[in-house]
């Protein structure tokens, strides 16, 4: 087969072969890609993809990534995108390496080069060894080529390494030992911790230094407009110190904080920039359609990474190192540049492994972090990690939303007309997108604050993500307000708004089914064409072995949540089983998932239950809170998340595609898991919850 | 002037024995493991003993040692995940993890590690709800919670069988 065109974004942005590809070592070929390792197990699945069609063992691939002086500049490794465009780029590079030196061995050798073959990098003619391998060859054609597509890729069905569950690449070490960018020991390393302000708006009027100063182990207490930072010898001194850095720093206007948490009420009534985008005619409705309308809200979460964020920098004259575990090497170096003022050439950023990253964390502000305080103790490297409750207050939420949605639905059960609202605040405030959006940049002397940044639409849109349903609709209009002027940072988070619509999507879906009192089965096949969605769905219920007229009110039932990501990746069907007593339990969930072709099945299951029981997580238990002080929920025991012994069973179904694209996975199933576990709820309680999250509290609320 | 309250604290880690000095008195368990003797495997991740990132034995019982003051541990046995098995020779348990590829981003899973390990050494095929009660401590954020309890239902009978 060949490669697809257009080319993927990754390969027009970086179309010369030698960004993709170098065979600069014997033995060894190195691929460079700019996606990093995130615990979705990315090294392993480019390392199945190169050895693939450069017809290596895997032992024979050095995956390189996330390196500013080798990478290829794919911005960001975000949106389940990274096989899908990452991964097909440098599959289509590495095919165009193989043919470009077969053929020129070819040449060489005065043969055909379909008699020639490839072993453990050795071309063989005939299946005897030529005398020529990729590495006597390699030196001899041109790495300025344009990679084009115009090659031949490997054949699913012959394939050795793609479609194959392999261990992943990165986990013995992180069982053993030092793996992290937390464990990181550079010569001369010291320990750093920051004090934030209370709230974003808060400013350092005083700050009492000499009980930090008279600690043991203290090198250096730089203080910078609002921007306070303690550079220690080692890591506990620096936690100490920032203790009683606390108790003597006064702030102004930390009382300022407030904002109704009624989100329903509240976001509707803030400041809005507003966009839609309309498909098809809305006519005259047939006779006899009941209209439908509903409102649902979801509150601010948390990222909630097991590791707080953390940072090393170190400078050597003007030089700057950073190791991160930032999603965009190349965004953080252009934002670190505009923040220190600095040379973008004279910073070199090298990912290195954090924990979970479900979004955009706090990885590119403790960078930034890192390198203030380096400046000041140069050539030291300086180590800086965010304590728990920075991580839970200070990290970018995802945004608290609110989706109203009208429908109508013909009373043999097709949707007649869909319109919805929603309101949002932004969910891409990367670095370097609208401007430098580093914290710690916001804090010091000059400040270089915040950009008010909203969406649009017709453009890029994080808030209407998932809003537009994969169902059949005559006619649909979506506006999104979006809001500009939150009091508290939010950015992206594990599926953007999709979680959120999905959720409202296929609430709303089952409130229709129950208006004309249809299955919700048989509502969503009625109105789904598309056979792989229609697919995983069956396979889902037929997995779940549900009985879709059961009693309602029991306490306990079944419910489904459909969606296909961004409606353009992969499709996923979830049945999730629950049982409502004091409080949700969540018993059993089935899922189907289609994500075309599957470069490593056993890594996309694992990333699909994941997605779920984090989605049951965020449905059942979680609400970032404020107070008139800031951020309330700092601790684990404030923000609770689901534990061992709340995790459901999971089983989920693989439905193979190999002549179909790869499509992403990481995100693909939290919008269906939360929906399915709504919609059981409302099914096993015969009365429906619209607000998130389904605390006890929340449940008696509606159920009053 | 820096006040200098130095105080030595004799450890004895995974069957090594170890003289430290720290300038506070409280410094907990954790710093010293990562800091001073190197041993990086037992990661930050509350200083509260609420997610159990941190938890290392001590006379083979699970402790949280970001915690745990490092004096209240001199002279008893502590037994870091460096300790339990190297990516030469695993433990059970880790080789385990690896075989049901247990984890996603790997951050928690040392502690969760040593968790099971103070479990599995006193009753080597435990049952689920032992394993579920064993973990009460333990958070994991990417939802690998299944795998890691099939992959500590498995290790020691995987393990027996070869």
């Amino acid at each position: 087969m060949t490669a697809a065109q257009p080319l993927p974004w990754s390969l027009r942005q970086n179309p010369r072969l030698g960004q993709w590809v170098s065979f600069a070592d014997a033995g060894i070929a190195r691929v460079f890609t700019a996606k990093v390792e995130l615990g979705q197990g990315i090294l392993t699945a480019m390392a199945q993809i190169a050895a693939e069609e450069l017809r290596l063992p895997l032992a024979q691939i050095e995956v390189v990534s996330g390196d500013t002086r080798f990478s290829p500049d794919e911005s960001y490794t975000a949106g389940s995108m990274s096989i899908e465009i990452g991964g097909t780029s440098l599959r289509i590079a590495c095919a165009q390496a193989r043919q470009t030196i077969v053929a020129r061995a070819a040449a060489q050798l005065e043969v055909d080069a379909a008699r020639l073959s490839i072993e453990r990098g050795a071309i063989l003619r005939d299946g005897k060894d030529s005398g020529l391998n990729y590495w006597k060859v390699a030196p001899e054609i041109d790495w300025n080529q344009t990679v084009d597509g115009e090659v031949e890729l490997g054949e699913p069905s012959a394939a050795q390494y793609i479609g194959r569950s392999l261990g992943r690449v990165d986990l013995p070490p992180k069982v053993t030992g030092a793996a992290f960018v937390q464990d990181l020991e550079l010569p001369g390393m010291l320990h750093a911790r920051v004090l934030r302000p209370p709230t974003p708006d808060a400013h350092l009027i005083s700050l009492d230094r000499s009980r930090a100063e008279a600690l043991a182990g203290v090198v250096k207490l730089s203080v910078s407009g609002d921007f306070v930072g303690v550079v220690c010898e080692r890591e506990f001194q620096a936690v100490k110190a920032l203790e009683a850095l606390s108790t003597g720093a006064k702030w102004a206007g930390e009382e300022s904080f407030a904002i109704d948490q009624d989100w329903k009420r509240s976001l509707p009534r803030l400041r809005s920039i507003d966009s839609h985008i309309e498909h098809g005619e809305a006519g005259a409705l047939p006779a006899g359609v009941k209209r439908v309308s509903a409102t649902y809200s979801k509150p601010p979460l948390a990222h909630a990474s097991m590791g707080p964020s953390c940072a090393v920098a170190s400078f050597e004259g003007d030089a700057l190192r950073i190791w991160s575990h930032t999603q965009g090497v190349f965004p953080l170096r252009a934002a670190l540049a505009k923040a220190l003022r600095i040379d973008e050439q004279r910073i070199t950023v090298m990912h290195t492994q954090g924990a979970g990253c479900y979004g955009h964390n706090g990885a590119d502000d403790v960078a930034l972090d890192a390198a203030l305080l380096a400046r000041e103790v140069a050539p030291h490297p300086v180590r800086v990690q965010w304590m728990r409750g920075d991580e839970l207050a200070w990290s970018p939420f995802s945004s608290p939303m609110v989706v109203k949605i009208d429908g109508a639905v013909t009373p043999d059960g097709k949707i007649a007309d869909w319109s919805s609202e929603i309101w949002s605040g932004p969910h891409g405030r990367r670095p370097n997108r609208h401007g430098v959006e580093l914290l710690a940049a916001a804090h010091i002397d000059p400040p270089i604050p915040f950009a008010e940044v909203h969406e649009d639409m017709n453009l890029f849109a994080g808030g209407a993500r998932n809003s537009e349903p994969t169902y059949e609709l005559a006619h649909r209009r979506i506006l999104l307000h979006s809001l500009p002027g939150l009091p508290f940072r939010t950015s992206a988070l594990r599926t953007l708004g999709g979680y959120a619509n999905v959720f409202a999507v296929e609430s709303f879906i089952d409130e229709m089914a129950d208006a004309i009192g249809i299955d919700p089965i048989g509502f969503r096949l009625r109105n789904l064409s598309d056979s792989r969605a229609r697919r995983v769905i069956e396979s889902a219920v037929q997995m779940s072995r549900w009985e879709p007229n059961e009693p309602r009110g029991t306490g306990r039932a079944a419910g489904i949540g459909f969606a296909r990501y961004k409606t353009t990746a992969a499709y996923v069907a979830v049945v999730a089983n629950v049982d409502v007593a004091e409080q949700v339990r969540v018993t059993k969930v089935h899922c189907a998932v289609d994500a075309g072709l599957a470069i490593n099945p056993d890594g996309i299951v694992n990333q699909i239950e994941g997605g779920i029981i984090q989605a049951i997580s965020w449905t059942l238990k979680e609400q970032a809170s404020f107070g008139p002080s800031g951020v309330t929920t700092r601790s684990w025991d404030q923000y609770p998340i689901l534990r061992f012994d709340e995790v459901p069973a999971v089983e989920v179904r693989l439905i193979d595609q190999p002549d179909l694209p790869p499509l992403g996975v990481g995100e693909a199933s939290c919008g269906p898991a939360g929906a399915a576990v709504v919609n059981a709820v409302a099914r096993a309680l015969d009365r429906r919850v619209r607000d998130l999250p389904l605390t006890r509290e929340q449940i008696i609320a509606t159920t009053a | 002037m820096p006040i200098a309250m130095s105080h030595t604290i004799n450890l004895s880690v995974n069957g090594e024995r170890h003289r430290v000095v720290v300038d506070h008195y409280d410094t907990p368990l954790l710093y010293i493991l990562r800091d001073d003797l190197k041993l990086k495997g037992t990661r930050f991740g509350c200083g509260s003993g609420q997610c159990g990132a941190c938890t290392v034995l001590v006379d083979g019982a699970a402790i949280r040692s970001c915690e745990t003051p490092a004096w209240s541990v001199e002279g008893r046995s502590i037994t870091t995940i460096e300790g339990l098995g190297t990516l030469a020779r695993m433990h059970p348990l880790q080789s385990s993890i690896i075989e049901q590829q247990a984890g996603q981003c790997g951050y928690c899973l040392s502690g969760i590690i040593m968790s099971a390990a103070a479990l599995v050494e006193k009753d080597h095929e435990p049952s689920r709800d032992k394993i579920l009660a064993a973990l009460d401590k333990n958070l994991c954020r990417c939802g690998a919670h299944n795998r890691i309890v099939g992959a500590i239902e498995r290790a020691w009978r995987e393990e027996t069988r070869s």
